[in-house]
């Protein structure tokens, strides 16, 4: 299957010397929604503005339907919608003219039944007459959208979609997101919310420094992020980890007071009781107990510092 | 293939923009020029004789319409493209299929269309205080429209060059209007000792000014011709800075 964005080698550094993105790759199959992942200043925006046209690359090429983004940005461009993350909207303008102004800009001819039909199901329509400015945080962001599906994109970025979002929008955005992906859009999507990559995306990519770090399928990938990990706390310390508990991936800490079992909370088998069971028959005597799961910044750390080599 | 629908509806957001605030947009520049009528026209003008045959009430009427055109192209086009950079709407401009001659040709076009008009409004409001004469109406017309359009296109460059309101305004208030005070908009160049007329001729507003009254009133500090001549090469330097700045992608894309 021909990708419908093809990135190859694609580095970006800003005026001011920062390197933004670095030799990147990634293919977006048609169809898919694909989650990028990474923390703040990981590069997704850079990644998604590149493709889009707003900021120009430093080294590499993008295709997207298999045109160039910079020779044939006619073509490549109009088959993109964009959602920014800011809420960058004229705020003097009403909502229906903002969306007309939005499918014009790209060349698409008028069509206020479709535009009607999409307001709707973006629930602005009985706002259509109203200013911007009188609008809430939430229905900006729907205008947004709004704007974005406008000129009926192939395509569709969403950058940080649910930053700053109420449960009802979210749940009306994913609803939107699979309507659009049963009609044959492709959605890349940017979050630093691992669940809701894990809720909607077919496959996930990890971008931190600059870098693709990995992509995969979420199924695969949740094996490899969905990491926790058990602190047992001792109540004499031990100066070494006893023979006995040496087939637990273990470490020994606080001068030797605490355990620390990290294990992947997707497999079948924890091994959680049986490794108490075992600290028990060691002769050690528990303390205290705690769980916590990594947070997504522990994990894009641990993904840096441990390469998955799934590229 | 052009993308005539995005060039259309810049056009029309950009001309929409001025009717909502239709007060600041055209009527206070013709408040403006009533009050300079009232001061220049009638308190100072009664006592000042003619002019090369013409009265000074109406010797100014060019030279007013003048100031109005360079001051309402510059900050309508300023404003125009500098707005959407400061809020980042500019994003979706920059996303879309369009070329940045499109770009220019909306923007452009429509701060260059509101100057004309006000233009239009303050002659038709001129032509109530004195008598006007237009000598040469397709000169008139010629030059009228050159300098909507070269001082638009000044005022789009100010535009992307300026990264605060406060830039935005400086070169309007700094050379805009003390080259038009200077530049024979309220007197001929001969009025002036001979060092300051030596010194006009290097204002490109004196050029701007004795053509458009020349189409009045055959009336001019330096040839027709000249003046043709530097309104052409204005429009030419701006053309080719704001096509430098598109090339370089010069404040819009990193």
């Amino acid at each position: 299957m021909n990708p419908i964005i093809s990135v190859s080698n694609l580095s970006k550094v800003y005026s001011n010397g920062y390197r933004a993105l670095n030799n990147v790759s990634l293919d977006f199959h048609s169809g898919e929604i694909l989650a990028l992942l990474g923390p703040n200043g990981a590069g997704k925006t850079t990644l998604i503005s590149i493709i889009c046209g707003i900021v120009n690359p430093s080294e590499g090429s993008v295709t997207v339907g298999g045109h160039d983004i910079i020779d044939d940005y006619r073509i490549t461009r109009s088959l993109i919608g964009l959602v920014p993350q800011e809420l960058t909207l004229s705020m003097f303008v009403t909502v229906w003219n903002t969306v007309c102004f939005s499918r014009g800009l790209f060349g698409k001819k008028p069509n206020p039944a479709y535009l009607e039909q999409l307001l709707k199901d973006l629930s602005l329509w009985d706002k259509k007459d109203s200013d911007i400015l009188t609008l809430s945080g939430g229905m900006k962001r729907r205008v947004l959208i709004a704007k974005a599906l406008s000129h009926e994109p192939s395509i569709l970025f969403l950058d940080e979609p649910t930053a700053g979002v109420d449960v009802e929008l979210r749940k009306d955005m994913w609803n939107l997101v699979d309507k659009l992906r049963q009609s044959g859009v492709t959605i890349i999507l940017t979050t630093h919310y691992i669940e809701e990559a894990e809720e909607i995306a077919d496959r996930v990519g990890v971008i931190s420094k600059g870098e693709l770090i990995v992509v995969d399928d979420k199924e695969a990938l949740k094996h490899k992020l969905g990491k926790r990990q058990m602190m047992i706390e001792l109540e004499n310390a031990i100066d070494k980890i006893p023979d006995l508990l040496s087939s637990w991936d273990l470490e020994l800490s606080a001068e030797g007071n605490q355990l620390t079992y990290t294990y992947d909370t997707y497999s079948t088998q924890t091994g959680i009781a049986e490794l108490l069971r075992a600290v028990d028959g060691a002769g050690l005597q528990l303390k205290d107990v705690n769980t916590s799961q990594s947070s997504l910044e522990d994990i894009f750390i641990n993904i840096v510092n441990t390469p998955l080599h799934t590229r | 293939m052009m993308n005539t629908y995005a060039v259309r509806v810049i056009y029309k957001y950009e001309m929409l923009r001025a009717w909502d605030t239709i007060m600041q947009s055209f009527a206070s520049p013709v408040i403006s020029t009533i009050l300079y009528f009232v001061v220049f026209g009638s308190a100072i003008g009664s006592r000042i004789e003619t002019v090369e045959g013409v009265s000074y009430g109406a010797f100014i009427v060019p030279g007013l319409m003048m100031l109005a055109l360079l001051t309402q192209s510059v900050s309508n086009a300023s404003f125009g493209i500098y707005f959407p950079r400061f809020t980042g709407t500019m994003y979706e401009v920059l996303s879309a299929p369009i070329s940045f001659a499109e770009i220019l040709l909306g923007y452009v076009g429509a701060a260059a269309t509101k100057s004309f008009i006000i233009g239009v409004i303050i002659l038709i409001t001129a032509g109530l205080f004195v008598e006007l004469k237009i000598a040469h109406p397709i000169w008139m017309l010629g030059f009228l429209v050159l300098t909507c359009i070269s001082f638009s296109l000044l005022g789009f460059i100010i535009g992307l060059w300026a990264n605060s309101f406060e830039q935005l305004q400086l070169i309007p208030m700094l050379v805009i209007t003390p080259l038009v005070f200077l530049g024979g908009s309220f007197y001929t160049i001969d009025m002036l000792p001979p060092v300051w007329q030596t010194v006009s001729l290097f204002n490109p507003v004196v050029y701007l000014v004795s053509g458009f009254r020349w189409s009045f009133y055959e009336v001019s500090d330096v040839s027709i011709q000249l003046s043709l001549f530097m309104v052409l090469l204005f429009s030419a330097v701006c053309l080719a800075t704001v096509w430098w700045m598109f090339k370089t992608g010069y404040r819009l894309k990193q």
